[in-house]
């Protein structure tokens, strides 16, 4: 009989991760010839994509912040094989408008944001609703290393090696009722330590939200960490959401709730131009902005001035994973 | 001759210095020295087209702003020897709006005209820029003493009345531009100094016309 998990119908694999059955049969044969040096330079490039799956997370650490240790993640699509975008490109070029809207400004400003100590009101549609401090929450699942690529909305993208673990091992622990359909996020919003805030850019706090499965899809991380250390505060220190298969935006930083509805939660950028985006923000590239090309995106740091832009995929890359969530929508409309 | 008039005499003597023209030369050149710099040492940070695009854009309204100071100082301060420095200024105007427009077309288009055409559809405030270019490379191209012959003065002169024109679509260029994430500090700045460059000049056409 073929017993089928919850989460086997992800398991979608994309041909590019699947190691050719030569190499696979051969790889002790391998491993001895990499021992030697005899192994051409064709294989190390193989080599240094199968040291990724090791156990252990591959990352080498920045040593800038306090280390958050990781194992390797075995969920499907979750380690992508591209060159991650360098540390310092990650952090100091960011959209976290609290801090100011040029992306440069949250790298100069973040640091007054105070995230210790810190709580995460988890409260709605949830039979065991509570508080939890963030180191509870840190232990509440297995650190594991995550490869994604991320979108941002506005044509750029990034590799980050986040570290955190499946949001849905919380949503199975806090137990969603029945009636809850949908999960909301709320962020920080601390006029004292936010320079920004004041601004009419958008409405404070910063809300974003998931459909259920969206949120119980193993791809969805509650993020503690990125390059095997706790986050830099303008990357969402301590605890943000990363949903690899949506516009950037979507993965909402510094979360101080998560509160489980039945009603679709009207979102920050939703409620600022609803033309613009909408409550799904999937990577799309057939869906243009109203006011930009979705086509294509440029990867930061890939080979400098002259590299050319590359062509955006679907759910970023993510569709076999996270396609069929999204099966007979019309993806024109619930963009 | 009192030691106040000597002061003027001295500055104007400076100026008009037959070297003077060479070290302004020299000055309007650094910021794209730099620029080539900072993109051949990776200093343009993790998005080096951006970077390029928005940095030679600042710079074609700062010198915008430069050039159209001339005539307020040189009548303010009563320095006829600045207008010297006047034509230069005004095609370094162009050579910075050269430069956006290459580094908008080159590292972040990759010279496809397909996506050119796609891009600017979708981003009108593109389309006010490129306008600006077009007006501006008119008075670039008249900007030598033939052509200020062979136009006649008057001619000369109300063609290049277009850069106020200029100035203007310059600005709805960079406000439709950071209206995305409404941030117009930056515009506001420009927009109060080319506004004031204006007024002064409204401010002294309507004396004339009056008096």
């Amino acid at each position: 009989m073929l017993i089928r998990s919850d989460r086997s119908v992800y398991d979608h694999a994309i041909p590019s991760e699947i190691t050719s059955r030569s190499v696979y049969e051969g790889r002790r044969d391998l491993l001895r010839l990499m021992g030697t040096g005899v192994a051409g330079a064709a294989l190390a490039a193989w080599a240094s994509r199968q040291a990724l799956a090791q156990p252990a997370a591959a990352t080498v650490r920045p040593g800038r912040l306090a280390a958050l240790q990781a194992i390797r993640s075995n969920v499907p699509g979750a380690s992508s094989m591209e060159q991650p975008t360098s540390y310092k490109d990650a952090t100091s070029y960011n959209n976290y408008y609290e801090f100011g809207t040029d992306k440069s400004d949250p790298a100069k400003y973040a640091h007054t944001l105070k995230v210790a100590p810190w709580t995460v009101e988890i409260e709605g549609l949830i039979k065991r609703p509570g508080r939890y401090g963030i180191e509870d929450l840190q232990k509440l699942g297995a650190q594991e290393e995550r490869i994604y690529r991320m979108r941002c909305v506005e044509g750029w993208s990034m590799v980050i090696p986040w570290v955190g673990y499946s949001l849905g091992e919380l949503i199975r622990r806090v137990e969603p009722l029945g009636s809850a359909k949908y999960v909301e996020f709320v962020t920080l919003a601390d006029p004292k330590t936010m320079p920004f805030i004041d601004s009419t850019v958008l409405n404070w706090p910063y809300v974003e939200g998931l459909r259920m499965d969206e949120a119980m899809h193993p791809l969805t991380l509650l993020c503690f960490g990125m390059y095997g250390e706790v986050l830099p505060n303008q990357n969402g220190a301590p605890v943000r959401l990363v949903v690899p298969w949506k516009y950037g935006f979507k993965s909402a930083k510094s979360l101080v709730k998560i509160r489980f509805t039945d009603q679709q939660p009207n979102t920050a950028w939703n409620r600022a131009a609803a033309r613009e985006y909408g409550f799904y923000s999937n990577v799309n590239p057939n869906v243009d902005h109203p006011r930009w090309s979705q086509a294509t995106e440029r990867r930061i740091g890939e080979d400098g001035l002259f590299a050319k832009r590359r062509k955006t995929l679907m759910f970023n890359g993510y569709e076999p994973q996270v396609g069929q969530l999204y099966a007979g929508m019309d993806l024109k409309k619930l963009f | 001759m009192p030691a106040l008039a000597r002061q003027p005499a001295r500055q104007a003597a400076l100026l008009q210095h037959p070297q003077a023209k060479l070290v302004i030369f020299g000055l309007a050149l650094l910021p794209c020295a730099w620029l080539v710099y900072a993109a051949i040492a990776n200093q343009l940070g993790a998005n080096p087209a951006e970077a390029l695009v928005r940095a030679t854009g600042d710079w074609t309204l700062r010198f915008l702003c430069v050039v159209l100071a001339v005539t307020p100082l040189r009548v303010v301060s009563a320095t006829p020897a600045l207008a010297r420095f006047r034509r230069m200024l005004g095609l370094f105007v162009y050579f910075y709006a050269a430069m956006h427009l290459l580094s908008y077309s080159w590292f972040d288009m990759g010279f496809d005209m397909s996506d050119i055409a796609r891009d600017i559809a979708k981003r009108p405030f593109i389309l006010v820029g490129f306008t600006s270019f077009v007006l501006l490379s008119a008075l670039a191209a008249t900007s030598f003493n033939r052509a200020i012959r062979s136009l006649g003065a008057q001619r000369w002169r109300t063609l290049h009345k277009l850069v106020y024109v200029v100035a203007a679509l310059a600005i709805l260029h960079f406000f439709w531009m950071r209206a995305g994430k409404r941030n117009f500090a930056e515009v506001a700045v420009y927009a109060a100094v080319l506004g004031a460059l204006l007024g002064w000049r409204a401010v002294r056409y309507l004396r004339r016309q009056t008096s």
